[in-house]
């Protein structure tokens, strides 16, 4: 099996699952008991969020442990919205967010905040003048993808933050990084996200966890409600087992990070769909290293993505998450691609348990695939 | 383009005569203390300043962070090396400034010359670096008198070592050079910010506190424990004594007046404390009373409760504000802990009205109705002891995470 769909899950990694069983079985209190058992669990569950925090770069940041990368957006959104709402009433988005943050975005418009979006370029880069113009004193909240899960373009969040910082210095900037997290370097510092969203799934973590980590000075509220637990910020009962791998998994990652070969993989790859006129490669020469999405003309994107997995192959089309729903990505239409490339779109992404000869096998499989399609 | 060197200030320490070459000791050895586990770095002395070195970037970077946590530092300020050759020099210069913010500063160049040997002298050195600098950053402005950016030059016979910025360090007198006083911890807010003061001051402490098992339960004595331990990070070892009072709250509750009992508890607590003083040979008390912020802080309490020791009691919070003494528990890391909602002995038996203005001599003669004496010797002498900061021990969680 060679798996290629790296940006919709990746496969846990045995050591991780090792955190979460040993911490499930020996740290099962509840950390917020009073007695010896919870103060245990509740020390771990400590030195999970310090270890959480460091890793994203917010040595004195705070973090709240979630469900998932859905609900840190959401989290993100109405908190730091409804928080600062004093302020003013903009939020700006870009427009290839994830749905996690668009439809939160359209949320908080009904509730009467002022939402815009931000578009793109040819290579689904941030349009940072359209960023400038919309930025305003009044503006609350920008939230601004790193990597895009469709198509792997980086966002400059540097030249962002730096935007961000002048034209609304009340603005609390947040960041998805869930695609980003452990294959690029986040941007730190001044000009870098003052909150960032991961989720461990997509880091050979487990599904069903992630976090909002966000900087001290940064004003949130909650959105779930409860028991006042995690300070208040994130009612439920707080799964210490989930938290000690999630923070294993992002340690593992980070360590991992630079031995990882996907750029090479992917320009190599770049220079092989080059063959074909009927293949575009989308996204710029600026992408994230792991995602590489092609366009390819007149079919689509699932009639390869099913041959593919006859050889045992795995890849997507877009993404995972809109793949099985009909209407077009969000995306590629903000991408302006050309309509007859729009339907033939599958994307290949990859993980920690891919290697060079894998990629040699794929080569081999889609020359296969497209000597047949090129006949009919 | 990395730190090299950080050029240390002492600031108050240069105004004490006779004691200075003592303090500039106990500075330098607190210094190598906190960066004992930092195997490049190491610090000289001079009359006026210290430097530290490090060879390797990363163990720098980490002296940087710890630094402005050691008391008796007034500022530092890290430097960069270069050959003493003036095109390196200007070269690091313009370096320098390009990573700074140089928009609409003003500017000045400020050379020392400890190496006479080096060819050109102070203002020549000044005027070739001016005039090197100025027409790469041409929105600089040249000022004199307290300029934004001071670049100083410092030419020594093992090169030249050029720094900008200034970081403040926590001020204060190095740990332990002010002598010694044992501080009564209870595990609340005030009681850590009393201590860190205190040490700021100089002063070395050990730390005394009150336990009543099982009405108070082992997680607050864990919470004065880290409390603790939180203090030694400041420099210098604390020893920390239990006492074990329960018995001696039972037989105040079977003795007093209920209004009394809170004011006898504190004075069998100061007396106890003042005998464990006595042991170790401090010189002083520490609390972290603030005047009128609970019954037994007013000053009719104050002197009830003082009048069974003459032992100077420092009051270092006395004229505190709640919000001033939480802003610097906040800084100093202890307030997260403070406020974990365990009981302490203080609040377990605390009567529903108790006496805000007690009489002494009405308290002495109802503590009269009871032997205390054996009850408190004993206590003193089971005590426990604890040492801080605690030698770590394998972290259960390392595995884990």
């Amino acid at each position: 099996m060679i798996y290629f769909d790296n940006s919709a899950t990746t496969q846990p990694d045995p050591e991780v699952l090792r955190t979460f069983t040993a911490a499930s079985q020996a740290f099962f209190a509840n950390p917020s008991s009073l007695h010896g058992l919870g103060i245990e669990a509740d020390r771990l569950l400590g030195r999970a969020a310090q270890q959480v925090a460091e890793l994203a770069g917010m040595p004195d940041g705070t973090v709240v442990f979630t469900s998932g990368g859905t609900e840190a957006n959401n989290q993100a959104l109405f908190g730091f919205a409804r928080a600062n709402a004093g302020h003013g009433r903009r939020i700006l988005i870009s427009s290839v967010e994830h749905p996690s943050v668009l439809n939160t975005a359209e949320q908080l418009e009904a509730e009467g905040f002022e939402v815009l979006t931000v578009g793109t370029d040819g290579n689904g880069r941030l349009d940072l003048s359209d960023l400038e113009r919309k930025l305003s004193q009044k503006t609350i909240v920008v939230s601004i993808m790193h990597v895009n899960n469709e198509t792997g373009a980086i966002q400059p969040l540097e030249e962002a933050g730096r935007l961000i910082r002048r034209k609304a210095p009340r603005a609390v900037f947040h960041s998805d990084t869930v695609q980003s997290y452990g294959k690029l370097a986040i941007p730190g510092g001044p000009d870098g996200p003052d909150a960032i969203s991961v989720s461990a799934h997509k880091f050979h973590g487990l599904k069903g966890s992630g976090a909002l980590i966000l900087k001290r000075n940064a004003q949130i509220r909650p959105y779930l409600f409860g028991g006042g637990q995690q300070g208040g910020l994130r009612s439920g009962t707080v799964p210490v087992a989930h938290a000690a791998a999630l923070a294993k998994a992002m340690r593992l990652a980070e360590e991992a990070r630079g031995e990882l070969q996907f750029g090479e993989w992917r320009d190599e790859l770049i220079r092989f769909f080059g063959g074909w006129d009927k293949v575009r490669v989308l996204g710029g020469p600026e992408s994230a290293p792991h995602i590489l999405s092609v366009a390819i003309r007149g079919i689509r994107g699932e009639v390869a993505v099913n041959a593919l997995q006859e050889k045992e192959i795995y890849v997507s089309t877009s993404s995972a998450c809109s793949s099985r729903s009909r209407s077009e990505s969000h995306v590629l239409r903000a991408m302006r691609i050309d309509e007859d490339f729009r339907h033939g779109v599958i994307r290949l992404s990859f993980g920690r348990q891919n290697s060079r000869e894998e990629i040699l096998r794929f080569k081999e499989v889609f020359a296969e695939f497209m000597d047949t399609i090129e006949r009919v | 383009m990395t730190y090299n060197e950080i050029l240390i200030r002492y600031g108050e320490l240069s105004l004490k005569g006779k004691n200075r070459n003592v303090f500039i000791r106990k500075l330098r050895d607190n210094i190598r203390r906190v960066m004992k586990d930092l195997e490049t770095v190491k610090v000289k002395s001079e009359h006026d300043r210290m430097f530290l070195f490090a060879d390797s970037p990363e163990e720098m970077e980490e002296a940087m962070r710890r630094l402005p946590e050691v008391f008796g530092i007034q500022s530092f300020s890290p430097a960069v090396r270069c050959d003493a050759e003036i095109e390196e020099i200007k070269q690091t210069a313009a370096e320098i400034l390009g990573r700074m913010e140089t928009e609409g500063k003003t500017f000045k160049v400020e050379a020392r010359r400890a190496d006479k040997t080096f060819p050109l002298k102070t203002n020549d050195i000044q005027q070739e670096l001016g005039g090197h600098l100025l027409p790469l950053y041409p929105e600089l402005i040249v000022k004199m008198k307290k300029p934004d950016i001071k670049l100083l030059v410092d030419i020594r016979e093992d090169g030249a070592y050029l720094s900008t910025e200034t970081i403040q360090g926590a001020g204060g007198l190095p740990a332990g050079s002010n002598g010694h006083a044992l501080l009564m911890l209870s595990g609340g807010i005030d009681s850590p910010v009393a201590g860190y003061m205190m040490m700021k001051r100089g002063v070395k402490l050990d730390v005394i506190h009150f336990h009543s098992p099982p009405f108070t339960s082992e997680q607050s004595k864990q919470k004065v424990i880290e409390l603790a331990e939180r203090l030694s990070g400041f420099g210098g070892r604390i020893r920390m004594h239990t006492i074990h009072f329960t018995e001696i709250q039972q037989a105040i509750q079977d003795t007093m007046p209920a209004a009394l009992t809170m004011t006898t508890t504190r004075r069998l607590m100061m007396k106890i404390t003042d005998m464990v003083r006595e042991e170790i040979g401090a010189k002083a008390i520490v609390t972290g009373e603030s005047l009128g912020q609970v019954a037994s802080q007013t000053l009719d309490s104050l002197s009830a409760i003082n009048e069974v020791t003459s032992t100077p009691v420092l009051r270092p919070l006395i004229a505190y504000d709640k919000l001033d003494i939480i802003s610097i528990a906040e800084k100093i890391d202890t307030y997260e802990t403070s406020i974990r909602p365990f009981e302490d002995c203080c609040t377990i038996f605390t009567p529903s009205h108790p006496a805000t203005k007690p009489k002494t001599s009405k308290v002495i003669y109802y503590e009269g109705n009871a032997d205390f004496g054996p009850m408190i010797d004993k206590a003193v002498a089971e005590r426990e002891i604890i040492e801080f900061p605690i030698q770590k021990e394998a972290d259960p969680f390392a595995d884990l995470l």
